[in-house]
């Protein structure tokens, strides 16, 4: 069995934003770890390979930073990796599509390509489906139980109202994750020395036949989420502060 | 005069769900001017198509400045492909000549709208704020709720999803429909796509939910316990007050994590974003995490026993309190 990966390099998800300019951000500040959903996609693949043998190759197209990404890929049990390197933090998915496609079917075929079911920064929720799209494979997404039977997958995922939707779909697939899917190991100190000696594969986009860097959606602008400035604090009694707290909202408010 | 395409979802009776009425807004563009097309996916069932095609849906649908509503049935197995739903959704965009097509960031929004753009080959803008559909941009979130980002679509045919209560709800005025003619007319159109599927991927199966319970990432109103639950059992206590409210139950992080909630009703970060207008968080300390996942929401109260919690320097109102107290006193004062 042979599985990829897609993994993105992105801040931690606890580091604070800082902007730069009109539509980027200060990222030598910012710790950079695996993209949260993606290390669902590492678990899986590491415990089917456990399970049926073959290898897990991790892939991203990003900066040179990313390198620490797939490092930590490779802690939790992937065999190798392949980095597309780019100079820019946010890529068009389209673009990263054609990019993943490309690297991929250079190295051969999968049987299954696991990614995130969106990265947490650009929050853009298209790359599997635009992966899928150009290999010709088809693709599922958010799932978070997972069966693999041959070459056919069942896949849940949630659709709301606690509902659960169950699809089949053949291999090879594209499977986007999400939380609930497993719980991804804590790699242990031998692990983390072994990974920095696996293999990483770096290549350009021009290896892969690709000219130049073409964007579909450009960010033109990022600013910072407004924040509130503090609450109005409701005193009295407790029986007091309800009552107040549904006058506020009912009739200050008009949202009740 | 410019046109907008808007996937509708309907609930299983074949009401039209709420959210849609924000996203039909947008739909209408800055002047308010656009030919908006409502399209629905016919999956079979007459009876939720009778619903959406009775006198009060159709009127929910004109106040909302729908002039035309398109059912799309296909050739091949509609109910159980998604792709055969996307690509019917492209192949009506494209017979209609749609110069944008608009949908609930949705479970199911959020899917069929990723597909339909990688089928159709044009960007998309996933989980919008807020659309500018003349200028082609719209507002999202980025880093999780820490930024917004505006983001340029190069595109024929503009495609976003929409944050569900996100763009306020409006209806068209008296004005607008007299001079359209409309007088809650809507031209119903019988669309049928000639989309087949190789059958590569195929729904088998709903596992239904307790379906008493509101949907999360929809509902208007959000009640959410921290950690300070201390117990599964303890949700009763939140799930009395839901019911007086009319709202949706949520848990933090540290409360799934604890074993105290499921995942399905997690919200921040690598849970569910949500937007509604009333958010109610219980026992929350505010990780910058959770309020990745809300901090959207119209009206957020904090209520808490530690003055120092950080929740109280980022929400609208606040209560220092034992949310055991506070809670039942506020179910009651409710009813």
């Amino acid at each position: 069995m042979k599985i990829f990966v897609c993994i993105k390099s992105v801040p931690d998800t606890a580091a604070t934003i800082k902007l730069s300019g009109e539509s980027s951000f200060e990222d030598s500040d910012c710790k950079f770890v695996i993209n949260p959903y993606d290390e669902y996609g590492i678990e899986e693949a590491v415990t089917l390979v456990e399970k049926n043998g073959g290898e897990v190759v991790v892939i991203t197209a990003g900066r040179a930073s990313a390198d620490g990404a797939l490092r930590s890929a490779m802690a939790i049990g992937a065999n190798r990796a392949i980095h597309v390197k780019t100079e820019e933090q946010f890529l068009d998915s389209s673009f990263t599509a054609k990019v993943l496609k490309a690297a991929i079917e250079r190295d051969g075929m999968p049987d299954i390509i696991f990614t995130g079911k969106n990265s947490v920064d650009t929050e853009g929720f298209q790359t599997p489906y635009r992966l899928a799209a150009e290999l010709g494979f088809p693709v599922v997404n958010e799932i978070s139980k997972l069966k693999i039977n041959g070459d056919k997958a069942v896949a849940e995922r949630e659709i709301g109202g606690g509902d659960r939707e169950v699809l089949e779909i053949s291999l090879p697939a594209v499977i986007g994750v999400t939380k609930g899917l497993n719980e991804p190991r804590y790699p242990k100190f031998p692990d983390i020395m072994k990974a920095k000696k696996k293999p990483v594969n770096l290549i350009t986009i021009s290896d892969l036949g690709i000219d130049e860097l073409f964007s579909k959606s450009r960010l033109v602008k990022l600013e910072s989420a407004p924040e509130r400035s503090g609450a109005k604090m409701i005193q009295g009694s407790v029986e007091a502060q309800v009552k107040e707290l549904i006058r506020i909202l009912k009739e200050d408010e008009k949202v009740l | 005069m410019s046109r907008t395409g808007v996937l509708i979802e309907i609930s299983d009776s074949g009401r039209i769900k709420d959210t849609i009425c924000g996203v039909l807004t947008a739909a209408r563009g800055r002047d308010g001017n656009n030919e908006v097309y409502a399209m629905v996916i016919h999956t079979g069932q007459s009876d939720q198509m009778d619903e959406l095609q009775s006198a009060a849906s159709i009127d929910q649908m004109a106040l909302y400045g729908v002039g035309k509503l398109i059912v799309i049935t296909a050739d091949g197995d509609l109910a159980n492909s998604p792709d055969i739903q996307s690509a019917s959704i492209v192949a009506a965009a494209k017979e209609y000549q749609f110069n944008s097509l608009l949908g609930l960031a949705s479970a199911s929004g959020r899917d069929l709208f990723a597909r339909a753009a990688a089928a159709f080959n044009e960007p998309m803008a996933s989980d919008c704020i807020s659309v500018d559909l003349e200028g082609k941009s719209a507002v999202k979130s980025h880093f999780s709720g820490k930024t917004f980002a505006t983001v340029q679509l190069d595109c024929t045919t503009m495609i976003a999803t929409i944050r569900p209560n996100a763009v306020e709800p409006i209806k068209v005025s008296d004005s607008q429909i007299a001079a359209k003619d409309a007088s809650y007319s809507i031209e119903i159109i019988n669309f049928k796509s000639s989309a087949t599927s190789d059958g590569r991927i195929k729904k088998v199966e709903v596992k239904k939910g307790s379906s008493s319970k509101l949907d999360l990432t929809e509902a208007p109103i959000i009640i959410t316990a921290g950690r300070a639950i201390k117990d599964a059992a303890n949700f009763k206590m939140i799930e009395e007050c839901a019911e007086v409210l009319g709202a949706a139950i949520g848990a933090s992080r540290a409360a799934v994590d604890a074993g105290f909630a499921p995942h399905s009703i997690q919200v921040g970060q690598t849970g569910k974003t949500v937007s509604p207008k009333v958010y109610i968080a219980c026992g929350i300390s505010g990780a910058i995490q959770h309020f990745a996942g809300m901090k959207t929401s119209k009206v957020i109260v904090g209520i808490n026993t530690d003055p120092d919690a950080p929740i109280f320097s980022k929400c609208d109102y606040g209560i220092l309190g034992d949310i055991f107290e506070v809670i039942p006193a506020l179910t009651k004062a409710l009813k």
